[in-house]
């Protein structure tokens, strides 16, 4: 069972804000979903050994890529080149 | 041969969200062809939104693999359609721009969460268009909206472009009214992209066949259990019987895990997206986050604001189901529930070519009909399993339940798109016949 502290609490972890009228119905609906999950502790088998699937890497040769400018067009704020982000405390 | 097709449709089901007015074409296989893009596939120039605020405004610098393939075959991009607010969601209700509309009947849903696609194509504003699919969200607004579309086998269409919900489930794939113009998109579309580092080097160039004399059909029993409408069902078993008289045969099959495959489905993808959607930070694109406040202030208050419901429950449901403690339990499982899957499949196409069944367990839905989040996810059963497995899988219209399409499901092997096409060209050309 899963608490409206619980929620309040993930909501915090994935930096995501919840009103606190939010938080009642958000948490009936959580454990209902929680509850369809449990299904899983039913699942048979152990994690499969290694595939030995190769990651696909490519030499570390610089390529042509996005301007400078293009992509500081997308951002809400930036200064001398930089994009803003907020104060980390 | 070169030019500008002129774009200004009647958009009364609000199948876009951005429509291009004046649209460059070029010479090639495409050559002049309207084809709108779903709206998580990156266009350059246009705006592409995932169907949210969090990106509104957002141009992006660069197109997709896929939309550099659409220009060169010459197509006419002539804009972006609305969907389920990053892919999250069954009916495009969840879209920040306004739910679309269901050509057949407008007070029902669209599908999704391509549903845009689905209606621009089913209305005839265009002829094609471009749509993803994770979890069903091709073949749902297929099947609800009575067009063809197909989810390629994972691997065969470059996601590069493709703003991620859930990287290990996802592929863009084509929607059209015909088999034979679904393949058509594919041959554009199928092709090696090296900067898909999940993509292997198959490419789709195939014209549809309608021999399927010897094609063993497999009928899973769990296709057409509890929770299916009895009438669908009945319809995809004549749309089988009609494959049985071009000489198929039938076989039963049986899936055994699919009694976990939502489950797994829904805890692999909102774990995910809970990683995918922490770039949207009001940082680098979309509207600004305020940058006096602190960090996690800044975030959190940009987050709740711009974020739909369903994308903040889906985040927090992936945080939690990684979290420590809770990973063992939630995701590990799902992983191990995701090969069992695979291995029903695997073993399933020994006796079997194709597996057949309907798309959706029942017919379309009433806009706002369902509004509590887990009985949503249920409809999402009979199409998660083939996302799971990666393998490729189609929804062909096959007739109607009380005037609403029903759509038959064919899936196949890994890699043998070409013969999923196959017999479901043969079942479409047999009946337009």
């Amino acid at each position: 069972m899963i608490t409206e502290s619980d929620i309040e609490h993930i909501a915090e972890l994935a930096d995501i804000g919840i009103s606190k009228d939010e938080v009642p119905e958000f948490t009936t609906q959580f454990n209902a979903i929680l509850d369809y999950f449990e299904v899983l502790d039913t699942v048979e088998g152990e994690s499969a050994p290694d595939a030995g699937a190769v990651n696909v890497f490519r030499d570390d040769e610089p390529r042509p890529s996005l301007s400078q400018e293009e992509v500081l067009a997308s951002a809400g704020s930036t200064e001398n080149g930089f994009i803003k982000a907020p104060r980390v405390m | 041969m070169a030019g500008t097709l002129e774009f200004s449709p009647d958009d009364r089901y609000n199948a876009f969200i951005t429509t291009c007015s004046t649209a460059p074409f070029t010479d090639g296989a495409l050559a002049g062809t309207a084809v709108a893009v779903k709206d998580n596939i990156s266009t350059k120039g246009i705006q592409t939104t995932c169907g949210s605020k969090i990106l509104e405004g957002y141009v992006p610098p660069y197109d997709a693999y896929v939309v550099e393939l659409l220009r060169q075959a010459g197509a006419a991009i002539v804009g972006k359609t609305n969907m389920d607010e990053f892919g999250m969601g069954t009916t495009t209700e969840t879209s920040a721009f306004g739910p679309t509309k269901n050509p057949v009947d407008p007070e029902r849903v669209p599908g999704g969460s391509s549903g845009g696609s689905a209606a621009a194509v089913a209305a005839g504003l265009v002829p094609m268009a471009l749509g993803t699919d994770t979890g069903g969200s091709i073949r749902c607004p297929a099947a609800f909206c009575g067009i063809a579309g197909l989810k390629p086998t994972y691997g065969r269409v470059s996601r590069y472009g493709l703003i991620a919900y859930a990287n290990s489930l996802e592929q863009i794939g084509p929607m059209a009214r015909t088999v034979e113009d679904v393949s058509r998109l594919m041959s554009v579309i199928a092709r090696y992209d090296p900067r898909d580092s999940t993509m292997l080097d198959r490419p789709y160039d195939h014209r549809p066949s309608a021999e399927i004399k010897g094609l063993r059909v497999g009928i899973p029993e769990e296709y057409f259990g509890e929770g299916v409408d009895p009438r669908v069902g009945e319809r995809v078993r004549d749309a089988i019987g009609v494959l049985e008289g071009l000489g198929a045969e039938t076989v039963p099959v049986s899936i055994p895990g699919m009694r976990h495959a939502l489950a797994a489905y829904y805890v692999i993808c909102t774990s995910e997206a809970s990683s995918n959607l922490a770039r949207f930070d009001g940082v680098r694109y979309g509207p600004a986050v305020d940058t006096r406040k602190s960090w996690h202030e800044a975030y959190q208050d940009l987050r709740q604001e711009m974020f739909g419901t369903e994308v903040r429950r889906r985040i927090m449901l992936g945080t939690f189901a990684l979290s420590a403690g809770y990973a063992g339990r939630y995701y590990a499982k799902a992983q191990i529930a995701r090969r069992n899957i695979r291995e029903d499949f695997e073993r399933a196409f020994r006796d079997a070519d194709v597996i057949a069944g309907p798309t959706m367990p029942t017919v379309a839905f009433r806009l706002g009909e369902k509004s509590d989040p887990l009985s949503m996810y249920l409809s999402d059963i009979l199409t998660v399993p083939a996302n799971l497995a990666g393998i490729p899988a189609i929804s062909v219209p096959c007739g109607k339940v009380d005037g609403l399409p029903v759509g038959l499901q064919l899936m196949g092997r890994q890699f043998e798109d070409e013969r999923v096409v196959d017999a479901a060209y043969a079942y479409e050309q047999e009946v337009r016949a």
